[in-house]
């Protein structure tokens, strides 16, 4: 590999530019006219306009990308997080090209891409998935008999749905019985489907993930799990290595469990498997992520790789130089998201960044993509930078986290640091007890 | 004349209102998105829309004046 082009933006374009300078790789960044004077785009060695803001016109447009990959004469694509990293059309539109895709084949982008499927190869590969009904149910006799046979509680769930809309919690039969009709008469109204199933419900679950590497040549190995259980609307925002609602014993199920699954589907790259995992830790596989994660620094930090080397390794046919013996946590790392949010509401902030200073020191990362006069736009993700700290244990690590956080001044946009600081503070966090309600429920408990 | 103004730069999604409708306060009108999350903008007084500003596609700046009302 000679020239990358990084299809995608913001920090982790930053990110990736800065293994592929140092692997002596040449660089080709792609950018809206939003991000003409972003950072990447002058830390990249060659870039090019493909487009208007909107992402559908810009960072989604594949023969644009591959126009300007011709262009350059770039031989590969790095595609980042998020956009089109998993996208199995863009994938095999690189391979028609000849363009090498950095990730997985498109066959499994596709497979794990779509949940019945990655669900039914996870069963036969003995991974858990969360126990449900296989087909829809109809009457109400076979709800209540579906219920008891996965046990209670169990969430009525409509096909179709999304958004919550049409999913009932129910803790007996009586609950089932209360809920059915309405539920189903709910999806008709919402979906124009009333079709329904049951699945068990994980109550206080915890977003437990695994990152892997895998090599063409069969080698697959675990780099430990994620903690990712700190959450506002469902997206992750502090994520931290080792988990501290994880046993030795657990840690190492989940993690060969993770394995399974890519051996399972052949995979190759780096990938993540998520799970979630219930009060007494049994987990159930959610689904796997076939690109590179936003959190994976701290993989990074906690056991000291280059996430984005080895995936440019593998892609080019390298094996993996280490064994799974080698790995293990040399620290105790935590990272936040800094989104451009209102830290009440999470309502985004865009707007132009008047003041910047970030926190600097020892086991201190920060990766972002913003300045002083940049513009925070309300075409892409909010998140602008990440805080990743690291120390020999977690108390110290939360104290640093603390200290940074205090440390970061971002004026001009609203930030969820006052949020992230109200976590790192509280006493249930610091004790590492909380699930994936955690920011939910302090915040119900302040309304009283 | 009462106004409805974009709490937040962002692109119009939805028109949740029409000239003529009686709206009250509290109520959605438009629906915004922006960094990639819908965001509904309410008017705070009730009255009679005698006029929306925008059109789904608009990309509006914080401030600007998304629906009147009398």
């Amino acid at each position: 590999m000679k020239k990358v082009l990084i299809a995608n933006r913001g920090e982790i374009a930053r990110r990736i530019i800065v293994t592929l300078n140092k692997m002596n790789i040449a660089t080709v960044a792609v950018y809206s006219e939003a991000d003409q004077s972003s950072l990447f785009v002058k830390e990249a060695d060659e870039a090019i306009l493909i487009g208007p803001p909107p992402v559908a016109q810009s960072y989604l447009n594949m023969e644009a990308i591959i126009a300007a990959c011709k262009e350059t004469g770039a031989d590969a694509i790095h595609p980042g997080y998020g956009l089109l990293s998993e996208n199995a059309r863009f994938a095999s539109r690189c391979a028609e090209e000849g363009i090498l895709f950095i990730g997985p084949s498109e066959e499994v982008i596709a497979q794990m891409g779509d949940k019945m499927i990655a669900r039914n190869v996870m069963q036969l590969a003995g991974v858990p998935i969360v126990p449900g009904t296989e087909g829809e149910i109809t009457t109400l006799d076979d709800a209540v008999e579906q219920a008891n046979r996965i046990g209670y509680p169990v969430m009525l769930k409509a096909s179709a749905g999304g958004g919550g809309i049409g999913m009932q919690v129910c803790h007996s039969d009586e609950d089932v019985l209360a809920a059915f009709q309405t539920a189903k008469g709910r999806a008709k109204a919402y979906f124009g489907n009333d079709s329904m199933f049951i699945e068990k419900y994980v109550e206080s679950p915890h977003h437990i993930e695994v990152q892997l590497l895998a090599d063409q040549h069969g080698t697959v190995i675990h780099l430990l799990e994620r903690d990712c259980s700190i959450q506002r609307r469902h997206q992750k925002v502090i994520e931290e290595s080792p988990s501290p609602f994880l046993d030795d014993t657990t840690r190492h199920h989940i993690c060969m469990a993770a394995v399974s699954a890519a051996k399972a589907v052949g995979y190759t790259g780096a990938g993540t498997v998520e799970f979630i995992m219930d009060k007494e830790r049994n987990f159930y596989f959610l689904e796997m992520n076939t690109r590179l994660q936003v959190e994976h620094g701290v993989t990074e930090e906690l056991i000291d790789v280059d996430l984005v080397e080895w995936q440019i390794r593998i892609a080019q046919g390298e094996k993996l130089r280490f064994v799974q013996q080698d790995i293990a946590p040399k620290r105790h790392v935590i990272e936040l998201r800094i989104y451009a949010e209102d830290p009440i509401t999470f309502f985004p902030s865009p707007g132009t960044i008047t003041v910047y200073e970030k926190p600097v020191g020892e086991g201190i990362r920060v990766d972002d993509a913003i300045h002083v006069g940049s513009s925070v736009s309300p075409y892409y993700d909010p998140m602008i930078a990440k805080l990743i700290v690291s120390r020999d244990s977690r108390e110290e690590a939360c104290g640093l986290a603390l200290q940074s956080l205090n440390a970061y001044q971002i004026e001009g946009i609203k930030t969820n640091i006052p949020a992230l600081k109200e976590v790192l503070s509280h006493p249930e966090f610091r004790q590492g007890v909380y699930d994936t309600h955690f920011i939910s429920s302090i915040r119900q408990s302040q309304r009283g | 004349m009462k106004q409805v103004r974009a709490t937040m730069a962002g692109t119009i999604l939805r028109l949740l209102v029409d000239t003529g409708n009686e709206i009250e306060s509290g109520a959605d009108v438009i629906v915004l998105e922006s960094m990639k999350m819908e965001v509904p903008m309410a008017t705070e007084s009730a009255g009679k829309v005698t006029s929306v500003k925008v059109q789904i596609g608009d990309f509006v700046n914080e401030g600007d004046v998304l629906v009147e009302l009398e």
